[in-house]
């Protein structure tokens, strides 16, 4: 294997020749992966509106196109005619280059993510299209999972920078909100997540979902329950979606980090903002619940569509909870979320990681498991302790100088 | 290919390294450094380092950086600097001789071990070219194994700076009874 197939290795159709078949394979990829990331994002939209209508007694969009479906293409349009402002006071280049921050990293998401293909009996989810073997995925780097870490970390600056460029004080107070709480969760984001790496014994989004090849090596207790709570939780406050949009509290912020932003800049972190959505659910699909592995055969379709099938399917149980979430759940105070980030989500992602290593310790030494599996919850029951110790000291201190909360 | 990607990212690292030190706005130069890290980032996946290509990106460029913005933004010194004063006198003679020297180094150190690093592939061993995660194995074979107490002794000499951050930044009072 030489260098340069390394560096387009990410694919197996990519190693070898490059001869016009399998770069008309991967172009046509590109170019399918991207018109599904903007249509989906189109119909999130409506979906979303559709369903907060429901839940609130209303009707929503109905007016464009059947049931309303176009809507989301109106007000695209409508956004695109609107004059594009720029503010007197603004940083000219980084205003400009804010909106592509936010939106390139939601969409380079979408490359590593399984969205199909027949990983059950070890396949590996490997299809064979024309002749070419290659995944129903963009990419498949040996890094996989960490990519998303790092796409996420650097989405932080488009609204980061969105903020600080506008130029006056309410974007800047919504974007140093955004960055204190996205850099906060990102610990969580990337602790629960380290769990899951642990169990599959590999990076590679791919590896994970072949790993998890029937309903048995899902992992329901030791990832489903806590780590998988935890990535969730972090996920929402990483999207800046309700509870956690303090970045956007329009009753404190005017529109928060987008108030100068209009036109289609506007429309990008819009896009954004949804596209994280539906990436950030086909992420946690892909981690904690097998990917477009299905939990049964559907008779007559074949292997490699059927695993789409179970995908959208699963993707959209998560779309609507978010969206129930932010119909139901009113947002959190400042200080409640860096509590809840910083003394519960951290803590106990940290224990459970090292709760689940050590058991595997145990199983590869050959050490007494119940043994090792008491002396474990007695050390975590002790950490506990001090930990709550630790936050009723720091409490009756701040109560003592005078602090209201 | 590896010479084209080499010759773009040198040029990221290149101009940003200079955009750094050049720009007289904060936040610019700040920006600068983001395009150096990924530059870098580029360079380690090109050569075969995913993991540390991955972690480049996550800790610098995703939160050491973000934390520079942040301290920028919050402190409002995001105004462009007159370069033309000069706080201390010695800090530009000091900064020459210290850059020429490490330049005279670095130019020494590749002179002397060019037979080693013009050999194409030495010291690379063999299983980490095929196994995709032998990256992390093997840093994690170094770092908790031969290096641990190297390691371990790291960890807690940054605990032990967070923990004075944090105690410089609170203000000793007198332990009076009255303002219970």
């Amino acid at each position: 294997m030489n260098n340069t197939t390394s560096i387009l290795g990410l694919d197996p159709i990519a190693i070898g020749d490059l001869i016009w078949a399998p770069l008309v394979i991967i172009l046509l990829k590109v170019v399918v992966i991207f018109v599904l990331g903007l249509v989906a994002t189109m119909l999130m939209v409506w979906f979303e509106r559709k369903a907060i209508a429901g839940m609130g007694n209303r009707i929503g969009p109905n007016k464009a196109g059947p049931w309303g479906l176009l809507q989301t293409l109106a007000d695209g349009i409508k956004l695109f005619f609107k004059e594009d402002l720029l503010p007197d006071r603004a940083d000219r280049f980084v205003f400009k280059l804010a909106p592509y921050l936010a939106f390139v990293p939601a969409f380079l998401v979408w490359s590593v993510i399984p969205l199909g293909g027949d990983f059950s009996h070890g396949k590996g989810g490997i299809v064979t299209w024309f002749g070419h073997a290659t995944r129903v995925q963009l990419a498949d780097p040996p890094v996989g999972v960490l990519l998303l870490l790092a796409l996420s970390s650097v989405a932080v600056y488009g609204i980061m920078l969105a903020g600080w460029s506008s130029g006056s004080k309410y974007p800047l107070l919504g974007s140093v909100r955004a960055s204190a709480q996205m850099v906060s969760y990102e610990a969580a984001l990337g602790l629960s997540l380290a769990t899951v790496i642990l169990l599959a014994g590999t990076l590679s989004t791919s590896g994970i979902v072949g790993h998890q090849s029937s309903f048995a090596d899902w992992h329901v207790v030791s990832t489903g329950v806590i780590p998988f709570i935890i990535f969730m939780l972090a996920a929402t406050a990483e999207m800046n979606r309700p509870p956690f949009d303090l970045v956007e509290a329009e009753q404190e912020l005017v529109g928060g980090f987008n108030t100068e932003y209009s036109s289609i800049r506007f429309g990008l972190f819009f896009l954004a903002e949804f596209m994280n959505t539906i990436t950030m659910s086909g992420v946690i699909v892909t981690l904690f619940f097998g990917g477009p592995q299905g939990l049964f055969n559907i008779p007559g379709i074949p292997g490699a569509i059927e695993g789409s099938i179970w995908l959208i399917a699963k993707v959209l149980v998560f779309l609507y909870i978010y969206v129930w979430m932010r119909a139901t759940l009113p947002r959190f105070r400042y200080d409640q979320l860096m509590d809840l980030g910083w003394k519960i989500l951290i803590p106990t992602s940290l224990g459970w990681f090292m709760l689940m290593a050590v058991l595997r310790l145990s199983r590869d030494e050959e050490w007494n498991r119940g043994l090792v599996a008491i002396v474990a919850a007695v050390i975590i029951l002790g950490c506990v302790a001090l930990m709550s110790t630790a936050v009723k000291v720091s409490k009756a201190n701040r109560e003592r100088e005078g602090a209201m909360f | 290919m590896e010479l084209v990607v080499f010759v773009f990212a040198a040029a990221m690292i290149l101009v940003g390294g200079l955009g750094v030190v050049l720009r007289s706005h904060p936040v610019h130069a700040a920006l600068s450094l983001i395009l150096t890290l990924f530059g870098v980032a580029v360079m380690f996946v090109s050569q075969q380092a995913h993991f540390l290509a991955a972690v480049q990106v996550i800790v610098y460029a995703g939160a050491i950086v973000v934390l520079f913005l942040f301290v920028i933004m919050l402190l409002g010194v995001d105004r462009t600097e007159d370069i033309k004063t000069e706080p201390f006198k010695v800090q530009r003679p000091l900064a020459v001789i210290v850059g020429l020297g490490v330049t005279g180094l670095v130019t020494a150190a590749v002179i002397t071990s060019r037979d080693v690093v013009a050999t194409r592939g030495a010291g690379i061993i063999e299983p980490a070219m095929t196994d995709p995660d032998s990256n992390i194995r093997q840093l994690s074979r170094s770092v908790f194994g031969d290096y641990v107490v190297a390691f371990e002794v790291t960890s807690v000499l940054l605990v032990v700076a967070v923990v004075g951050t944090v105690l410089l930044t609170r203000k000793m009072k007198p332990a009076s009874k009255e303002s219970q």
